[in-house]
């Protein structure tokens, strides 16, 4: 999104993971994260890529503090997650927020759009709390939904009422509200439409170039990744395979699993298409006959 | 307004579609509503050939998909008008017991979510076995047999092993290969392909949709793959239909549509699918 | 904030809003006909125990015994005075009835509400921690679920005597189990949804969770055993009644009701068969309204 065209490893890091690890069960260890360092730099948008089951969704919950790593250590702003206390933990959380998938389970059905993207004001200010506060945090409820492309005159209504698109440009509203500096994009566009999926990359770029944001993208998504992204990190069997400026590790990957990975994803061109390949030789071998 | 174009048709004047929906319309008729789903939608396939049907969620679809076989769940759905011609006859019309000989057997279905498709009780092995006696009344050995080399052919490794499992054992992809051999044990002649691949890993889908295109020549089926991805129909399809909001916008050979788009529609659609060259 | 334009594609109004859950619930509930006549008893009879006194021709615990065992007004013998008959003290049935619908009524409704806060804390928590929270609490639930309730119930009546608010706080402190069962497996499933996740990567504290998240998702199954609850109590102090260790004998129930008029059964059916009909009326009320609600209350109706 923003071409970060000075040397991004200059200065440091918004965030900075050392050799995370994640191991579930007692019995039967079950390594999720095997050891992981990676740096996200301020304003950059840092792809995370890979197919189910390779640990990214373990991976952001341990960078976003909801889940304790086996080994390793998450830094944000300098500031390891493992040593703040509680009250520090929060003022740091409140600078990292997430959007997650599914617009259709990501919000609580039986609440208002207003007491939705309020929540985080109504967690983490004092002030926000209460009767008195309520025509406030309307006003800034209604700021932040027409900022994501929506109408301020929502607020009323309930999730149900609302496509996928538009949810998630609710799901955006909600992670803006406390102007945090990071937020981390869990496959934020995979259960849209093509064409609302453009709508929503969109919006994520300009609020990007407005807000100064960095990005955790994580997604599936060769075609999406190559899109949005400035570095690229492949992960594969809990660990990361690869790690580089996007236009060199989708044009040019290193590593065997990249390159089945960038192999497999389909070509928007039926010439390029297997079936296309296919159907060439089989004329060709009639006019042989 | 419907963009048929002139092409070079590889299938003679003569030759006609083995399956041809012909204006067919559907409503779902709701408690407080009636939704038009599909609007005098027209498509053929021919044997051998593979149409893809592409658009977005709610461009009805799967629904006229589902009612080749007539599976919409009615109500609330309704069939206002048409034809779909197999074999000269109209399904349509067929009573629900000669209709039930066309389903599985000339026509079958792979759905998107194979977990759902599969009764987690059963050995994958006698699930496919048992479509396989339900239309030809094999015995039992014999149907094994046969479901054995289905579950050979669709690149199941040790497939006796895998016959004896249960759908949870398998990963994502070998439940969908599992599909796959459900629905060609019968050796059907048309394949009906619901977002095949939507709910797999890409190196997966890759696999899949290469195995469904070798099968396809193997048999000589025609196959129509619904999906909502312009990549897997550029990778898979000899034609292709667009379709939005219940109608469809534009038909043709897929070279020609997606070098040539007639309708803003799939103009729009091709401008907003990602590509992996962006990089 | 700069104004972003919205989309084209994502400009489409939403459908017109049908109100609240709520109200699609109520909605729903309305049309089934059944439920409909089962509120409508039900409304009766909170109106009888709200307004007993006003509405009963005597009072209950007035005895003449010149006028024992008076049939009802439509038999031989009957008297328009007592539309119901009277009993063996002479007390006229009718007011006794109507009288008896405010124990059953306070006992059903407060058992359940104490059950049901009992059941939903620990549910809530043992669901939402897991862990070993959730082995040690539902270990507690089956030990809890090994004593028979009204075995249980008449050893503490037994022991400490009789009582209103006993009856009502064994009741409550014996059903919550099935309240904490229920809310712990919805809450299990809830748990791992996105918008928990989203509330917790915002930073919204457990209890707030539980109170602002998961509660209220858990509301329509709970109002569901709420209501099967109450029918159930009321059975239940009903038959402790029965057996004379439910309230003092003063208070009109209808259990006490039926023992007592169980000895007259040969001879005059009405003492026994009116408290008979008004309990099975009730409970089969309130039995058709739960599952209504169960059947409406599916969430899944209104999700999307």
């Amino acid at each position: 999104m923003t071409t970060a065209t000075t040397a991004p490893e200059t200065g440091q890091p918004l965030l900075e993971l050392d050799g995370l690890r994640k191991e579930f069960g007692t019995r039967h260890t079950n390594v999720a994260v095997a050891g992981v360092s990676l740096r996200v730099h301020e304003g950059e948008t840092l792809a995370l890529v890979g197919e189910s089951g390779c640990g990214k969704t373990t991976l952001t919950r341990m960078l976003l503090g909801l889940l304790d790593p086996t080994a390793g250590s998450v830094r944000f702003d300098g500031q390891d997650l493992a040593t703040l206390t509680a009250s520090q933990l929060r003022a740091v959380r409140r600078q990292m927020q997430v959007v997650l998938q599914d617009p259709y389970s990501s919000m609580n059905p039986r609440m208002r759009i207003t007491d939705i993207v309020a929540e985080p004001l109504v967690t983490h200010e004092p002030e926000a709390r209460g009767r008195r506060a309520r025509a406030r945090n309307r006003e800034r409820v209604g700021e932040l939904l027409e900022a994501v492309g929506l109408d301020a005159a929502i607020q009323d209504r309930y999730p149900h009422e609302f496509s996928g698109g538009q949810r998630q440009r609710v799901s955006i509203a909600r992670a803006l509200a406390l102007r945090p500096r990071l937020l981390v994009l869990d496959e934020p566009t995979s259960a849209l439409d093509v064409s609302v999926q453009a709508t929503v990359l969109d919006l994520l770029a300009d609020l990007q170039r407005q807000l100064g944001l960095t990005y955790v993208f994580v997604s599936h998504n060769l075609a999406v990744v190559a899109q949005v992204a400035d570095r690229v990190a492949v992960m594969s069997r809990g660990s990361l395979v690869e790690v580089g400026e996007a236009t060199t590790v989708l044009r040019t990957p290193q590593h065997p699993y990249t390159r089945r990975l960038l192999d497999a994803v389909p070509v928007l061109d039926p010439r390029e298409g297997r079936r296309a390949a296919r159907r060439a030789a089989a004329q060709t071998g009639e006019a042989g006959r | 307004m419907t963009t048929e174009r002139a092409t070079t048709d590889p299938h003679p004047a003569d030759a006609r579609p083995l399956l041809e929906i012909d204006r067919l319309s559907v409503d779902f008729r709701l408690e407080s509503s009636v939704v038009h789903a599909v609007q005098d939608v027209s498509l053929h396939v021919h044997a051998g050939e593979t149409l893809a049907v592409v658009g977005e969620s709610g461009s009805g679809k799967s629904a006229t998909a589902l009612s080749v076989l007539r599976l919409n769940p009615s109500p609330p759905c309704v069939y206002t008008g048409g034809q779909i011609r197999f074999d000269g006859r109209d399904l349509l019309t067929l009573s629900e017991k000669e209709l039930g000989r066309v389903r599985g057997r000339d026509i079958a279905m792979v759905f998107q979510d194979p977990m759902t498709c599969l009764d987690p009780l059963q050995r994958v092995g006698t699930q496919v076995a048992e479509v396989l006696r339900l239309h030809t009344g094999q015995s039992r050995a014999e149907a094994r047999k046969a479901a054995l080399a289905a579950l050979d052919e669709v690149g199941i490794p040790d497939p006796e092993v895998r016959y004896r499992q249960y759908p949870h054992e398998l990963s994502g992809g070998l439940r969908q290969r599992v599909m796959i051999a459900t629905a060609l044990v019968t050796r059907p002649r048309v394949v009906i392909a619901d977002e095949p691949t939507t709910a797999l890993d890409v190196t997966v889908q890759r696999q899949i949709l290469d195995l469904l295109v070798s099968l396809q020549d193997k048999h000589d089926m025609a196959v129509v793959l619904i999906t909502h991805d312009l990549a897997v129909v550029a990778e898979t399809a000899d034609r292709v239909a667009v379709m939005n909001k219940g109608r469809v916008v534009e038909t043709g050979d897929v070279l020609d549509v997606f070098d040539r788009p007639a309708d803003a529609y799939t103009r729009r659609l091709l401008a907003a699918t990602p590509r992996l060259e962006a990089a | 904030m700069t104004v972003i334009p919205p989309a084209a594609a994502d400009r489409a109004p939403a459908k017109k809003p049908p109100g609240g859950p709520r109200s699609v619930v109520l909605r729903a509930l309305l049309r089934n006909k059944l439920a409909v006549l089962a509120l409508a008893v039900l409304a009766l009879l909170l109106v009888a125990a709200l307004f007993a006194p006003l509405i009963a021709p005597y009072d209950p615990n007035t005895q003449d015994l010149l006028i024992r065992l008076r049939p009802p007004a439509w038999q031989d013998g009957g008297t328009g005075a007592h539309l119901l008959g009277t009993d063996q003290l002479g007390r006229d049935m009718l007011s006794r009835v109507i009288h008896g619908a405010r124990v059953s009524l306070l006992v059903g409704a407060g058992a359940a509400l104490l059950a049901g806060v009992i059941g939903t804390a620990v549910g809530l928590a043992a669901g939402y921690f897991g862990g070993w929270a959730d082995r040690t609490l539902m270990r507690l639930a089956d030990v809890q679920l090994a004593f028979p309730s009204l075995l249980l119930a008449l050893a503490v009546v037994g022991f400490l005597g009789s009582g209103l608010w006993l009856v009502v706080l064994v009741l409550g402190f014996t059903g919550w189990v099935s309240y904490a069962r229920v809310v712990r497996s919805e809450v299990m499933s809830l748990r791992t949804r996105d918008f928990i996740t989203e509330a917790r990567a915002i930073g919204v504290t457990d209890v707030t969770i539980m109170r602002r998240h998961l509660l209220p998702n858990v509301m329509a199954p709970l109002a569901t055993i709420g209501t099967l609850h109450v029918a159930a109590a009321i059975v239940a102090e009903a038959s402790l009644s029965y057996l004379g260790l439910g309230v003092p004998k003063e208070t009109v129930t209808w259990g006490a009701m039926l023992a007592d008029g169980q000895l007259y059964l040969g001879t005059s059916w009405w003492v026994a068969v009116f408290p008979g009909i008004a309990l099975m009326l009730t409970s089969l009320a309130i039995n058709i309204t739960g599952d209504a609600l169960r059947d409406v209350a599916d969430p899944k109706a209104y999700r999307r």
